[in-house]
């Protein structure tokens, strides 16, 4: 009888908040439809921005050179770039996006270079501007070249082998598995989006059971049944959690089946083609599953810790303003995780939220030691426990049941 | 029945410093009578109550209900009174049968005897038309009915009132007069505050008069007239009160 007033409380809570629509919202539609909309617009964005700027031939301007023929006849060979009539405001022209970089060739530079003494071809671009930064990566590959090449003939004509250019070769390959190099980009990012989204799924149903009961009035009508405090607290305690998992869990879902159809789809395809390695998104059960198993003391303590908090408000309103603030101290940590060069140590196992972001980039990329994730799930547990202990002291209190 | 033995409450208010809200109040209510407790606003009257149906723990002393002590078994309490107030409002979202039932379960009814009850209470008070219709869709009439099938889904042998008719439209109030008599008839024992001497008149065999926190005054209505000369009810209150009245800071 006792413990089964739990349930009680929890299934008649359960009942309302399938019939509140705002509830509903929060816990079903946003996860669901967050990763694939904002995944698809982004990956849309970013390959007809990459696509388009692969694709348009840049256009060049060649500042001076009338004495260099040999060079602007490379240059105007160059299939990757347009050449185009040089004007007195070529500057003007890259601030304005006429043209995206203009090729500086010093006074006699071929008369120079022939006498031994090379002067510095410069290439003016609008930097940061990722039209004008191709074009100039591609214009310094290419007049790198054409230096090799004026080197390797010089070499040829005293009879010295080319390779004395190059005595040795370097090249970069990454060993890492599609599921780690995923990790890296995505690690972070679904970390960030998890914490948010047990947040945000405890949010509107911890209000509703709390200060929302205040508002509406029927606070005093189930404090006069028999049922403990104790066992009404942990009833909607129950209740937050589960809209808190739930939303956790739709979200890595829908994570899985976005990376999936996203791995199908031709725009990977796509950007890979425009030269480049084409990214992998590929997230698999197993990270999955124990990215949900990692959300559930997280979801404990997020439930927990706005029960205690929007228990203090005497309106949903007014419980609303109390948490706004909370959100931004929450994604602090989770921002911090993402930032490049932050990693699991001891020390950073134990601050809570942030060693759950940085173990969920861990546990993204494939990668599993044991050590930390029991270290995490406990001292999560520890928090979340501590969490739960307060909700139920606060619930014992009259001044804050019936703070006037 | 209610013995109320030296109940004290007292709160922190941060301009006014300590509130004694309730002042060494001691009663007693049997069964089959109807205990009014009459006061001002701001008297003390909802805090008693309160406190009588273990919503808030008294400072000092404590109260008995059916040999039940408030603050050591709160819960068997509960499970033997039933709460009502224009504060205790219904749960917007569930029908009016789903709320009688959240409290018929919660007080440990067994799925049988729940319908048997519901059934018969919703019956009686005329209740079939909107059963399955959600709180917030129902007129105040019919939400006050369905409040009262849900102090009475446990059946109770005490019942608490506190102001229960605040607000109320003449004909709902009616319902409400009608019902607190209903259970005295029905051998409960039953305690309700108001400030509307008509209501009194009408309904209790025995008046508590209170003002801040006291109890100042207790006997039957025949009791109070004789010793404070008066025949009119509300003479006879404010001659008790006026002594003891401390306008409200504004």
């Amino acid at each position: 009888m006792r413990l089964r007033n739990i349930w009680i409380v929890y299934l008649k809570e359960l009942t309302e908040a399938l019939r509140d629509r705002r509830t509903l919202i929060t816990t079903f539609l946003v996860p669901l439809l967050l990763i694939p909309v904002l995944g698809a617009g982004f990956t849309a964005v970013m390959a007809g921005v990459i696509g388009k700027a692969k694709r348009e031939k840049p256009k060049v301007m060649i500042v001076g050179g009338t004495d260099s023929p040999g060079v602007v006849a490379a240059l105007r060979k160059y299939p990757k770039i347009k050449v185009v009539p040089t004007m007195p405001d070529w500057k003007n022209q890259i601030i304005e996006k006429e043209i995206r970089a203009a090729v500086e060739i010093p006074e006699g530079f071929e008369g120079d270079l022939a006498k031994g003494q090379g002067g510095t071809i410069k290439i003016d671009i609008y930097g940061g501007e990722i039209k004008s930064e191709l074009a100039a990566g591609n214009l310094e590959n290419y007049l790198k070249e054409y230096r090799d090449s004026i080197a390797i003939n010089r070499l040829e004509a005293n009879h010295l082998p080319p390779a004395l250019l190059k005595p040795f070769q370097v090249k970069r390959e990454s060993i890492a598995s599609p599921e780690k190099e995923a990790g890296a980009v995505l690690g972070g990012i679904i970390a960030y989006v998890l914490i948010l989204m047990c947040l945000n799924g405890a949010m509107s149903p911890a209000i509703d059971l709390t200060a929302g009961e205040k508002e509406r009035g029927t606070m005093e009508t189930i404090l006069s049944s028999p049922v403990s405090r104790t066992h009404l607290v942990l009833g909607k305690f129950l209740l937050v959690l589960t809209a808190s998992l739930m939303t956790a869990m739709l979200l890595m879902v829908s994570i899985g089946v976005s990376s999936a159809a996203l791995q199908k789809s031709r725009v990977l395809n796509q950007l890979a083609e425009e030269g480049g390695p084409a990214p992998q998104f590929a997230l698999g059960p197993k990270a999955i599953v124990s990215v949900v198993i990692m959300a559930v003391p997280l979801a404990v303590l997020f439930s927990a810790g706005l029960i205690t908090i929007a228990l203090f408000a005497k309106s949903n309103k007014e419980a609303q303003s109390y948490i706004a603030p909370l959100m931004f101290l929450v994604l602090i940590p989770a921002v911090a995780a993402m930032l490049p060069g932050v990693d699991l140590t001891p020390k950073l196992a134990i601050v809570p939220l942030l060693n759950v972001s940085l173990l969920c980039k861990e546990l993204v990329t494939g990668e599993y030691h044991w050590n930390y994730i029991v270290l995490i799930f406990a001292s999560t547990c520890v928090y979340a426990a501590g969490a739960l202990y307060l909700a139920v002291k606060m619930f014992q209190r009259e001044s804050v049941l019936f703070r006037s | 029945m209610i013995e109320a033995l030296h109940l004290s409450k007292r709160f922190q208010d941060k301009k006014r410093g300590e509130v004694r809200a309730v002042d060494d109040v001691s009663f007693t209510c049997h069964p089959g009578e109807i205990y009014g407790l009459l006061g001002a606003n701001g008297a003390g009257k909802t805090t008693t109550l309160r406190m009588l149906a273990t919503i808030l723990e008294p400072t000092e002393g404590t109260a008995r209900l059916c040999g039940h002590d408030i603050v050591e078994h709160p819960e068997r309490v509960r499970a033997n009174c039933g709460f009502l107030s224009t504060a205790t409002a219904l749960y917007p979202r569930l029908t009016a049968q789903e709320m009688v039932e959240y409290f018929g379960r919660l007080n440990g009814l067994d799925s049988a005897t729940l319908k048997k009850r519901i059934d018969e209470i919703f019956d009686r008070l005329d209740m079939n038309d909107f059963r399955d219709r959600r709180c917030d869709k129902l007129s105040t009439g019919m939400k006050q009915k369905t409040s009262i099938a849900r102090t009475l889904v446990h059946d109770p042998p005490v019942m608490i009132f506190d102001e229960p008719t605040l607000g109320l439209d003449i004909m709902t109030a009616r319902t409400i007069i009608e019902f607190i008599r209903e259970c005295r008839d029905r051998g409960k024992t039953v305690i309700f505050s108001t400030h509307v001497m008509r209501e009194v008149e009408k309904l209790c065999d025995m008046v508590g008069i209170i003002q801040g926190g006291k109890l100042l005054a207790e006997g039957t209505l025949e009791q109070l007239r004789q010793r404070h000369g008066e025949n009119d009810l509300e003479e006879v209150f404010v001659k008790i009160v006026t002594p003891h009245y401390v306008p409200e800071a504004v």
